[in-house]
């Protein structure tokens, strides 16, 4: 069957299907470069107390994500939205798995070794 | 495929259709635009594995290089700030598309793959300079995880820059067809969800790595 150009038909305006506007992917650039903007200061400079720079540049990250997330792909709260959203929250669920169950396993693991000095003097 | 297609496509050209309706099927575009993201969810779960690798290993450098002394924050911005700005070239190329406007379409997607290609060519600059460093991926177990992470991300980049070229040169044989917009608009998912991998990467191993 062939398929012709045809007028656009109209468009979905939710989900990753929906081409979105200029105004929404200008705006999600904006967003997008003062959310790195700030990560690179956070890292950078003292603004932040020390030991808060990783939490800062995780909750910096997450946010850029977001935004990617609602300006460039796409992904609200609209009601043809509802599969993209559930299918993005099983993702976030596995990636939270894999991610923390790494860490937490491994960080367990160094916690129960020999001490690291004892290991160092064991290589040499 | 194509003969699903035009029945649905019907169905989704329908005045008043949608699948939010509840009537009938969902247009081919929303069907396929959800498969596509299905797929780039488990390609973000492959990378999720790398992630937790790297956080594991990134304190195992052996005795070599560590990511303080390799990383340079300048060279790493500018990488940032070439692939941000192709995926809002990519986005306006797909506005354009689906607005018939051909030349703004071809030149919002040269520039894609310009930033494209110039991130790719930093990157293998970066690449080349830590393994004549004596830096590469056989050194410590940080740089193997750090190799894989950056390097299955350098990977898709490249995929993505063929599948762009490819993509282009559809658009100029068969014109802008439903089927072309509709592969069109999954390069540009999965073009997107790239960036948002390199949002992960910069923060997990540069910005905390260089500290």
């Amino acid at each position: 069957m062939q398929e012709n150009a045809e007028p656009p038909s109209a468009p979905t305006d939710q989900g990753p299907g929906a081409p979105g506007s200029f105004a929404s992917y200008t705006a999600g650039l904006a967003f997008a470069l003062l959310l790195t903007l700030a990560s690179f200061v956070v890292s950078q400079t003292h603004l932040l107390w020390a030991p808060g720079v990783t939490a800062g540049l995780l909750v910096l990250a997450i946010a850029q994500m977001g935004v990617h997330l609602v300006f460039f792909l796409h992904i609200g709260t609209g009601s043809d939205n509802t599969n993209n959203v559930l299918a993005l929250a099983f993702g976030v669920l596995i990636v939270t798995l894999v991610l923390s169950g790494s860490l937490w396993i491994m960080a367990n693991l160094n916690a129960n070794m020999l001490p690291e000095s004892a290991i160092m003097d064991m290589q040499r | 495929m194509s003969a699903h297609a035009g029945t649905a496509e019907l169905a989704g050209a329908m005045p008043g259709s949608s699948a939010a309706s509840g009537g009938g099927p969902a247009p081919v575009r929303v069907v396929v635009a959800y498969g596509f993201w299905i797929f780039l969810l488990s390609d973000i779960i492959l990378f999720s594995a790398l992630f937790a690798a790297y956080a594991v290993l990134s304190a195992q450098t052996a005795g070599g290089p560590s990511g303080h002394e390799l990383f340079e924050l300048r060279h790493v911005g500018i990488e940032t700030l070439c692939l941000l700005f192709s995926s809002y070239t990519c986005g306006l190329g797909i506005l354009s598309i689906e607005r018939r406007r051909l030349r703004s379409f071809y030149l919002s997607f040269a520039l894609t793959f310009a930033l494209g290609a110039t991130f790719l060519g930093l990157e293998i600059t970066e690449f080349a300079g830590m393994l004549a460093r004596g830096a590469g991926p056989s050194r410590s177990a940080f740089l193997s995880a750090f190799f894989s992470l950056v390097g299955l991300h350098g990977a898709h980049v490249s995929a993505g820059l063929l599948w762009l070229s490819f993509m282009v040169a559809q658009t100029l044989v068969k014109g802008p067809r439903d089927f072309v917009r509709r592969r069109l608009l999954c390069f540009s998912l999965f073009w997107h969800a790239l960036d948002i991998i390199w949002v992960g990467l910069l923060t997990l191993v540069y910005l905390m790595g260089a500290r």
